[in-house]
């Protein structure tokens, strides 16, 4: 355990916490990215141009778009839990991981194609996470 | 475009509010319905999650996903400015990759 400054009090504790709440976050993004693929998968109910009213009404009335809010809500939860530890700046960035499990599961779910870029991106986010997960509070 | 954007724009201040709010949680239903800033980020969560639906119906995948990785920008910025948390370099040099990782996949998507 390093201590950064000497002003900071941070405790194996304190450590231990920000871990937990990182690795929550990382569910949070599992958890949306499932989401965003059921929603993509509802939105196709949606007219070519829907009003915000349909697409609200739409948010509830259609099964895929309603399971994936859903399951936003609970992702929500967990958030709102690991954010009453640990740094807002450490832990919002790592919700980019969200687009590194929709990019993979739109190639098995909607057999999208993977290609050099998408490789690039998702090794270039999940690289910039680790950053973000070695950081310690301070 | 616009759309995305705002969406990453107000979902930064839902982030802000839930961690504000997530402060200040206490064991009782009571006390969590009555606890405004965790009522606003939610509030803020669901406009940006209206908002990207129809952004993301309409606009090209490679201009939008750097926009919704853009969240993490106001969001560093929020937490500088009204948390007084620490920007340092790792996070900043994090923020950098997500940034190009966000833009590298937007790019294969097309």
């Amino acid at each position: 355990m390093s201590i950064g400054s000497v002003s900071s009090s941070v405790s194996g504790h304190d450590q231990a916490q920000q871990r937990r709440s990182f690795l929550l976050v990382v569910c949070c993004t599992i958890i949306g990215a499932a989401a965003q693929v059921l929603i993509k998968k509802g939105a196709s109910a949606l007219g070519a141009n829907p009003t915000m009213l349909q697409t609200s009404l739409a948010m509830v009335l259609t099964p895929a778009l309603f399971a994936g809010y859903s399951m936003y809500g609970i992702s929500t939860i967990l958030l709102v839990l690991a954010l009453r530890h640990g740094q807002l700046s450490l832990l919002y960035p790592v919700f980019a991981m969200t687009y590194v499990w929709v990019t993979i599961l739109s190639v098995v779910v909607f057999h999208e194609s993977m290609n050099p870029y998408k490789v690039a991106g998702i090794v270039a986010i999940v690289a910039g996470i680790a950053v973000l997960g070695r950081e310690q509070p301070a | 475009m616009a759309w995305v954007m705002g969406a990453s724009f107000f979902g930064s201040f839902g982030a802000l509010f839930l961690k504000i709010g997530a402060g200040k949680i206490q064991k009782s239903i009571a006390s969590l319905l009555t606890n405004w800033r965790l009522m606003l980020g939610i509030a803020f969560y669901l406009f940006s999650s209206v908002l990207f639906v129809f952004g993301v119906r309409k606009g090209e995948l490679s201009v939008l996903y750097p926009m919704v990785a853009l969240g993490s920008v106001w969001t560093l910025l929020w937490s500088k400015l009204i948390l007084g948390e620490p920007l340092t370099r790792p996070k900043l040099v994090a923020l950098g990759m997500i940034l190009c990782g966000m833009t590298l996949i937007g790019l294969g998507a097309r």
